[in-house]
């Protein structure tokens, strides 16, 4: 040890194992939080202002709290709740780097938070040119021509750039019906091409982890609309063949659809778009540090080639001759995809978040990202299975699959065991085509202190009583929790649980 | 290195021995050379905490955000309600902030228990049975909701309200595009949605109050709904609802809606929050996350997402939505905001919207030639028909300081104007607002 680990997790949680009442439990009839301002207007009874048939009989029944005790239990749950501010969070796929705190700050300036989506562009030029500006950006980042920055979440993204390959297909030759995906991919994807209206046509991956070429070519014909890629993909390993990939399918005439899960890794190395990408969405919640918020929200953005900018959602903002900007629909746009123009305070965290790292900083997250991902790799060579003896890019799969032979430890006990350890688990049982999996994402933000501690964890756990792991965590708010019991004897409300559905 | 690598040139050299390589490069030995990004990304160095704050400020410099000197009067889906101080400082607390998905339950009851009291509120709020755990937007709510009832139905035939925001129907519109379903929309007439008497159709969807502002009258739309084996959905304004006889007791399948006023300033549409509602026979096609109570091994109260069987990651092309990522965080805050409004903080803010709407609507309706667009009954924003057009009067007003309104698409008729009060909106400041308007019309 070099020093002490800063992102493993000592103070969580705090008086850990009671049950924290809901607030309905809290709640006493009468007591109240809530006042209002002044304002010197008529005091009109309801049924002055509704028509009768239309008012309530009785206030919907909501909560009656202090705001004193209604403060102290959001307090209490969030002693409840890992994060990363707490402690390093490994979750392969998902990017939990740190959020650093600017953009937070930046984020809630009253010039940014104030402004009404349907104001006129001449009193929002300074959001519109944000805008604009990070689309200039992550256009730059993956070599593509023009974004959409409309989709909230990267789900949203796909549906939106299946929905672009859609409009693409109608006008060029008619209706292709199949999206081929490999089978490492995440479930977003199928299921947004089922929603796409297309139908999922699964490539294996090879002895190597990659998509299996030869496979993909038996695959690919004039039915074929596109392919659904994640570089690096879901196993960390990048798809070196990916410019013969981008070849095959864009002989056929499809279009290639690349997932930016990962974009993490290749941030100023390589560019979707000089892979031959024609359509790219980023989850700005992973690779540019908006907060997670507990599962949302995040920011999905889409960029495309210059041939699929006039299919874009719109409105899209864009500078006039004289620097104003002024909103303007794509010229054959597929139509919103947001209510207004997306989740623009995370747009502008993300925005805050480039803007300090600058081109040469982000470089540097794609290299840290890497360089500590192989580390704990090699750390963990011999301890866990590897399954793709390759080099890694921002995460790695590791296995237990001769731990749970040789002694029953599962990837589920070693993750729950990690918990008592104070770091959050990684991604278990993902990807698919890995048995026993444990997907470990370390982020560039964790220091090599915290990796040695991460890695001695896993070493300790591996080696330890398999049965103390199937135990675990003993030392969380609450120990391991029946899923099963919570699908059978379903209870979605205070209430569904107060009438004992 | 950059801001947030903690790396040191030290341990740099030393992790890269001990992977046996010389160089951060070698790292990315596996992209083909011709795929290198030759000489960088061609973006501008990092900047300082101070020169990024600096910057950012530069451009929120160049927003008239509503306030003092832009007095909001604009709704439209997005509201200027107050936020209390411990709403933000609960639902921000960096512990909800920088978690993610609660997938280890054990260390993630902060954020489950939260949205199970969301989920509750929500139920409490629309007469409804389950909640899912939130959708994007009050868009994507009702995008969702039309998923569910062709699935359930079985019809790709879909009935729109032209009551429903213009601009919901049109990411409707959008995402219609891949599901194959057909959308006809439903005129109004008086303000009101029209309702066809015969047909076979798997949805109908009406908002209340509607984007006029005008009282649907949904006994009416639940009828119509059953005469062509529709299920009803209904997009719900979660503030009108304090006063309002709630969806779910005229029998609607689905309740969506935009959740922005509770909690979430108006940050220029985003993130908002996509309310989502249904009964309880809807449950297994719920979009969504969803959290269940359920006990821990040793028998004590625990929280989990549950019926993950509905979910992409694992029903993958056969999933009904692809929602991963939500607005957890929002949900969190509107839970919060509710939980500080209270039973009769909610009806209070409510009332209080509909009097200042009132209010304003006689001030504004005693100038020469401003005219209501429609006389339905409204309760928190309405429409006006003036000589200038919506976006000219807004134009014009934003010299005097207000924020007039939101223009009407002329699909409502032409020169209209959508105006919405808040409980934010003192006598003085409406005063001040009707002076302005009659001036700027002048």
């Amino acid at each position: 040890m070099t020093g002490a680990a800063g992102g493993k997790a000592s103070s969580a949680p705090i008086m850990g194992r009671a049950d924290e009442p809901t607030i309905f439990e809290l709640s006493q009839p009468g007591r109240r939080s809530a006042s209002f301002r002044t304002t010197g207007l008529p005091e009109w009874a309801p049924e002055e202002l509704v028509p009768a048939e239309h008012l309530r009989d009785a206030p919907a029944p909501i909560a009656e709290l202090s705001e004193r005790d209604l403060v102290a239990h959001f307090t209490r749950l969030s002693h409840r709740q890992y994060s990363v501010d707490l402690g390093a969070y490994p979750l392969g796929s998902c990017t939990m780097k740190y959020n650093p705190k600017v953009c937070d700050d930046a984020a809630a300036l009253p010039g940014l938070t104030d402004v009404h989506p349907a104001a006129p562009a001449g009193l929002t030029q300074g959001w519109m040119a944000l805008l604009a500006d990070l689309e200039r950006i992550l256009c730059a980042v993956t070599g593509m021509h023009a974004a959409t920055l409309q989709p909230p979440a990267g789900a949203a993204g796909e549906l939106t750039g299946l929905l672009l390959m859609r409009a693409w297909d109608a006008e060029h030759g008619g209706r292709r019906h199949k999206i081929v995906i490999p089978d490492s991919a995440h479930g977003t994807n199928p299921a947004s091409v089922t929603l796409g209206g297309y139908d999922t046509v699964t490539v294996p991956s090879d002895a190597r982890g990659l998509v299996d070429v030869a496979a993909l070519r038996q695959r690919l014909d004039d039915d074929v609309a596109g392919i659904m890629l994640t570089n690096p993909n879901t196993l960390g390993l990048f798809e070196e063949d990916i410019a013969e990939i981008a070849a095959a399918v864009h002989d056929v005439g499809g279009l290639l659809y690349y997932d930016g899960a990962n974009l993490n890794a290749i941030l100023g190395v390589t560019r979707p778009g000089d892979m031959g990408f024609d359509i790219v969405h980023m989850n700005l919640h992973k690779t540019f540090a908006v907060p997670h918020g507990g599962g949302g929200p995040g920011a999905g953005p889409v960029a495309v080639s210059e041939r699929l900018a006039p299919y874009l959602p719109g409105p899209r903002p864009v500078a006039a001759a004289d620097g104003a900007y002024r909103w303007e629909i794509p010229e054959r746009s597929i139509g919103r995809v947001h209510s207004w123009h997306g989740n623009a305070l995370a747009l502008a965290r993300a925005y805050t978040y480039i803007l300090a790292n600058g081109g040469d900083g982000l470089r540097r997250v794609a290299e840290a990202a890497v360089l500590n991902a192989n580390w704990l790799r090699r750390r963990l060579h011999g301890i866990y299975d590897l399954p793709y003896d390759r080099p890694a890019m921002h995460e790695f799969v590791a296995s237990t699959a001769s731990l749970k032979k040789e002694k029953g430890l599962r990837a589920l006990d070693v993750a729950k065991r990690l918990l008592e350890e104070g770091f959050h688990a990684p991604t278990v049982y993902f990807p698919l085509i890995v048995e026993e999996a444990l997907m470990i994402e370390p982020t560039e933000t964790e220091s090599l202190q915290t990796l040695e501690a991460l890695g001695d964890a896993l070493e300790a756990i591996a080696s330890g009583d398999a049965a103390e792991a199937r135990a675990a965590p003993r030392t969380t708010p609450v120990g391991r929790v029946d899923e099963a019991r919570a699908a059978r004897r379903l209870v979605p409300t205070w209430d569904a649980r107060a009438k004992g559905l | 290195m950059g801001h947030y690598v903690p790396h040191t040139d030290a341990e740099l050299s030393s992790m890269l021995a001990f992977l046996g390589l010389g160089s951060l490069e070698e790292l990315f030995a596996v992209v083909p050379a011709a795929l290198r990004l030759a000489g960088g990304l061609d973006l501008a160095p990092g900047l300082s905490e101070p020169d990024v704050m600096a910057a950012v400020e530069a451009l929120a410099a160049r927003n008239r955000p509503a306030g003092a000197d832009l007095v909001c009067f604009a709704g439209g889906g997005a509201y200027d309600h107050e936020i209390p101080a411990a709403t933000p400082r609960l639902a921000f607390r960096s512990e909800f902030v920088t978690a993610y998905t609660p997938y280890q339950p054990e260390v993630a009851q902060g954020v489950l228990q939260a949205l199970f009291e969301y989920q509750t509120l929500l139920c409490r709020l629309t007469g409804m049975e389950v909640a899912n755990a939130s959708l994007y937007d009050g868009a994507s709510a009702c995008v969702e909701a039309v998923n569910l009832a062709a699935a359930a139905t079985g019809r790709q035939d879909v009935l729109v309200s032209r009551g429903v925001n213009p601009q919901w129907r049109e990411v409707l519109r959008t995402f219609a595009a891949g599901t194959g379903h057909r959308i006809s929309e439903l005129d109004l007439s008086a303000g009101l949605t029209s309702l066809p008497d015969a047909g076979e159709v798997g949805a109908v969807l009406v908002q209340h109050p509607n984007y006029l502002g005008c009282l649907e009258d949904l006994a009416a739309a639940r009828a119509a709904a059953d005469r062509l084996g529709a299920h009803l959905l209904v997009a719900f304004d979660p503030v009108a609802a304090g006063l309002l006889r709630s969806p779910g007791e005229f029998g609607a399948d689905v309740v969506v809606g935009e959740g922005q006023p509770f909690g979430t300033p108006l940050s220029f549409g985003g993130p908002y929050l996509g309310l989502f509602t249904c009964r309880m026979e809807h449950v297994r096609r719920l979009p969504g996350r969803l959290v269940g109570e359920t006990v821990d091994v040793e028998g004590r109260r625990a929280y989990v997402t549950t019926l993950r069987t509905r979910e992409q990651d694992i029903r993958r092309e056969k999933a009904s939505s692809n929602v991963c990522t939500n607005q957890t965080l929002i949900a969190v805050a509107c839970a919060v905001q509710l939980a500080w409004l209270g039973t009769a903080g909610l009806r209070e803010l409510a009332l209080r919207c509909a009097r200042g709407t009132r209010y304003t609507r006689d001030a504004l309706l005693a100038i020469d030639g401003v005219e209501p667009l429609v006389e339905a009954p409204v309760l928190r924003e309405f429409p006006l028909r003036t000589p200038l057009g919506g976006e000219v009067v807004v134009e014009r007003m934003a010299e005097e300081g207000f924020l007039a309104g939101v223009p009407l698409p002329d699909e409502y008729g032409e020169n209209g104007i959508l105006v919405s009060v808040t409980e934010r909106r003192t006598r003085q400041e409406i005063d001040a607002y009707a002076d302005a308007f009659e001036r700027v019309l002048k």
